[in-house]
């Protein structure tokens, strides 16, 4: 942070040329992950690449069977969007309950989830509703993108620009926050999809961040309301167990999320 | 070093910085305007908050480059030269304070949620919308009633249809 450079292209080719041209350059988008990475001296750059002025990450549209955000959509945008909250109410739900207003109003989906914080938020939507990442140098997959906490399949300067959600017939999510970060201490974003398939993404609670629970989806295929899940066991061996909360204690949260997130739906 | 020429409570500013200068500090230092407070490292406290493009935003979390250009307003802008902004007299008038640590913050928070909820801001919604912004002394009771005073007083001129500006 000592020797910063910061830089403000208008473009996504500037924004690359930006950082290929840089020794050890970070792309800044809300800046609410990063800058306070870098206060704490846990991150340190050489350069910012301020990606707020770049048009091609902007905006909200959708087509027929997907709603599509810019990376640079902020999550108070999300959260107040009418097209959101009319086609995938469920995410603006999500967006609306991230931190608090002023974190809202600079935090970004793409910062979100480029970050793959293992408490965040949207990663389980993303998960669910079976998003594609559109990046500037190809499409990928939700299922190929989160590879570990804070770990995901872009390569070093790869861009996301925007990100397509599947819109599924009917969706909710449900998170337990943490009472003094308002992260995640587990979230549970549950999503039926026209083709009648189950998508059920917890975040919060993962030693390898957001991960689908395949036991509690054909659960809910099979009988589509909160008491399907009353007899699953949530296996902790592979939970995280931290200060505010014990693998044990995470896993019965992530039954009782699952459930309140049907509950909401019925 | 960089340039950045913003908007300050309606007057132009202008100063070359460092890069990695935190807009927070911008303000404190070098504008000297010392209303906006730090109270933490964490981008958890609020005492920082201030109006950015006409939404609160935490100045500890932003650099003072990424301002450039944009127009800001402090607690110092808030008043129209002795008479005091609705907020702040509410806070006054309901002791929505006590060391004043958190206040600036508070009532730039204050003011965005108000122009965001309208009439239609209620206890419930007032107490969640104070998440980012912590308060050691008061056990916010008072905050909460000042905010909510200077709600109604702000709205009472409104047209009755008007119950949200969300
Ligand atoms: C007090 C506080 C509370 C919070 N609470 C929550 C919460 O409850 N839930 C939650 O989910 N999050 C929470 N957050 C995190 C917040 O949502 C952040 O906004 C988000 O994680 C990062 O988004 P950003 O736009 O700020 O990214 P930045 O901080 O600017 O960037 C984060 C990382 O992503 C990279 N990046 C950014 N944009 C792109 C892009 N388009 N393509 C590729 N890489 C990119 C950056 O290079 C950086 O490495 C909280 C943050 C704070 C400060
Ligand atoms: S100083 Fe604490 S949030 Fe900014
Ligand atoms: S009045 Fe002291 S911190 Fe709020």
């Amino acid at each position: 942070m000592f020797h910063l450079t910061y830089h403000r292209p208008t473009s996504v080719e500037d924004a690359i040329q930006f950082f290929t041209n840089s020794e050890d350059a970070q792309f800044l988008a809300g800046g609410q992950t990063l800058l306070p990475t870098m206060k704490q001296r846990l991150a340190d750059p050489s350069d910012v690449i301020d990606l707020r002025h770049i048009a091609a990450l902007a905006g909200i549209g959708s087509a027929k069977d997907h709603l599509s955000i810019g990376a640079g959509v902020t999550h108070a945008e999300v959260a107040a969007s009418p097209q959101v909250r009319q086609i995938l109410p469920a995410l603006a739900d999500l967006a609306s309950h991230i931190g608090d207003p002023h974190v809202r109003n600079m935090g970004t989906l793409g910062g979100s989830v480029a970050n793959n914080d293992p408490a965040a938020d949207y990663p389980a939507a993303v998960l669910a509703l079976d998003a594609t990442i559109h990046t500037n140098s190809r499409v990928i997959a939700a299922e190929d993108f989160f590879t570990g906490m804070f770990e995901t399949a872009l390569q070093d300067g790869e861009l996301i620009i925007r990100i397509d959600f599947r819109i599924p017939q009917i969706a909710a999510y449900a998170k337990f926050p943490n009472p003094a970060s308002r992260y995640a201490m587990a979230g549970v974003f549950i999503a039926r999809h026209t083709d009648g398939g189950v998508k059920l993404a917890v975040t919060g609670a993962g030693s390898d961040g957001v991960f689908r629970h395949k036991d509690m989806e054909s659960a809910l295929l099979g009988n589509w309301a909160a008491e399907a899940l009353a007899d699953i066991s949530i296996d902790d061996s592979n939970l995280l167990s931290d200060i505010h909360g014990s693998a044990a204690y995470r896993a019965n949260l992530i039954k009782v999320m699952a459930q309140r997130a049907m509950q909401s739906m019925l | 070093m960089i340039k950045v020429s913003m908007t300050v409570n309606g007057g132009a500013v202008s100063h070359t910085v460092e890069d990695r200068t935190l807009l927070v500090d911008y303000i404190r230092d070098h504008l000297r305007l010392t209303g906006t407070h730090i109270g933490c490292d964490t981008s958890q406290c609020g005492a920082c908050v201030i109006s950015f493009n006409g939404k609160a935003i935490k100045s500890c979390t932003m650099l003072a480059a990424q301002a450039d250009g944009a127009e800001i307003m402090t607690i110092e802008g808030l008043a129209d030269g002795d008479q005091l902004h609705p907020v702040q007299a509410a806070f006054k008038e309901h002791h929505g304070l006590q060391c004043g640590f958190c206040t600036p913050g508070m009532i730039i928070a204050a003011t965005d949620m108000i122009k965001r909820y309208g009439a239609a801001l209620d206890e419930p919604t007032i107490r969640t919308e104070l998440e980012g912004n912590i308060c050691r002394c008061t056990g916010y009771q008072n905050i909460v009633k000042s905010i909510k005073a200077a709600a109604e007083d702000m709205t009472r001129s409104e047209k009755p249809s008007v119950t949200s500006s969300v």
